[in-house]
């Protein structure tokens, strides 16, 4: 009698406490660190501060189809970039050819995008980009766009999105630059940054992309 | 008087052993130094499996460019190539940089060139020449005819 009255009474918090523990097993979804320099500012209103994070610098450039293409052209959406001239005898066609890679896996995405900068919009006229983006494979008129600004521009911007691209009449092909992709998020901050050159990295950004994915898809919902 | 068999056997013992230490010696990885150099320098652009990359970077494999261009391979390698070529019916117009130009990649031996180039014309449907693979002193002729050592 008493022990059936135990049971009774016990199993509604004991099946509660159960779903609770259930619950806690559930992982929280990996999410993608904010990158880059980041500022504090004191509340006004009290409470805890604010942090503000670098955003991806303001530019203004034409694709290879002689479309503009702003920081605006991205909003609410992810996009991955790298820095590139046509003529590179060093390490671009490995670079572009590793975005290629990641292309041909998540390019038919909606809300992901491909932007390829030249840092030598001398030489590399918007014919030119178009011939480059047809040489390498790239499809034509779709969200990979291999785009020209201007000198200042490009490696203000470069620096923004942490390439280290400058001129070097000593480096092949007179550009000394590495092969970093950047990870920008639907709000302009960089999530992530791959040395395209190291096979673990490529791999670590394979990873990545749909984790950001998820995440943007999650905010357009709530929003 | 003639040698017994178990006698011989017990002579052939030590030597075998000796012998034994020096094998190692014939299984060292210069056997694979074509293949390893060609990762190191070349597949970076020419791809994993010389399959080049789109129509930037000519392919290696299966290239009749390599064929018609046998004499000229070692010197490209050394100094790289400018200019448009014509391989498999598709034009190509992206410099080369030569080993001698990278700061990575530095100076290549002929011997090291015989061998990277002895790998290249053996795989990916591609065949040595008609005599067969490369010496190391048809490598130093070739450079020399390009002002190299």
């Amino acid at each position: 009698m008493m022990l059936k009255s135990i049971l009774r009474r016990g199993t509604l918090p004991l099946l509660a406490g159960a779903a609770l523990l259930l619950a806690s097993c559930q992982e929280e979804p990996r999410r993608l660190p904010i990158l880059g320099e980041r500022d504090v500012r004191e509340n006004p209103k009290g409470g805890p501060a604010d942090t503000i994070f670098a955003t991806v610098p303001a530019f203004q450039a034409h694709d290879q189809n002689g479309k503009l293409v702003t920081n605006q052209s991205f909003t609410g959406q992810v996009y991955l970039t790298d820095f590139f001239f046509a003529t590179c005898p060093g390490i671009c066609p490995k670079m572009n050819g590793e975005l290629l890679k990641v292309y041909q896996k998540f390019g038919q995405t909606p809300g992901l995008n491909f932007v390829s900068f030249t840092i030598d919009p001398d030489h590399d006229s918007l014919a030119v980009l178009r011939d480059y983006a047809q040489r390498l494979g790239a499809p034509t008129d779709a969200n990979w766009r291999f785009v020209r600004t201007s000198k200042d521009s490009v490696f203000t911007l470069a620096r923004g999105l942490y390439t280290a691209a400058m001129p070097d009449k000593a480096a092949p092909g007179g550009f000394a630059h590495n092969g970093t992709f950047a990870l920008v998020d639907d709000k302009g901050y960089v999530r992530g940054l791959y040395d395209s050159l190291n096979p673990t990295q490529v791999q670590a950004l394979f990873e990545d992309l749909p984790v950001l994915l998820a995440e943007v898809k999650e905010r357009q919902k709530k929003s | 008087m003639p040698v017994r068999p178990h006698t011989a056997l017990r002579w052939l013992a030590p030597v075998f052993a000796v012998g034994l230490t020096f094998l190692p010696g014939c299984f060292t990885n210069k056997q694979h130094q074509g293949e390893r150099l060609y990762v190191q320098h070349c597949s970076g652009c020419h791809g994993e499996q010389g399959q080049g990359l789109g129509t930037l970077i000519p392919p290696l494999a299966g290239s009749d460019y390599l064929a018609q261009h046998r004499e000229q391979l070692g010197c490209i390698i050394r100094q790289g190539l400018r200019g448009p070529i014509v391989v498999n019916g598709v034009r190509y117009n992206q410099q080369m940089l030569g080993v001698q130009d990278t700061a990575t990649h530095k100076h290549l031996s002929p011997a090291q060139i015989t061998n990277l180039l002895n790998y290249l014309e053996s795989h990916w449907g591609n065949r040595p020449g008609p005599a067969g693979p490369r010496t190391i002193a048809e490598t130093q002729a070739q450079l020399r005819a390009c002002g190299e050592r």
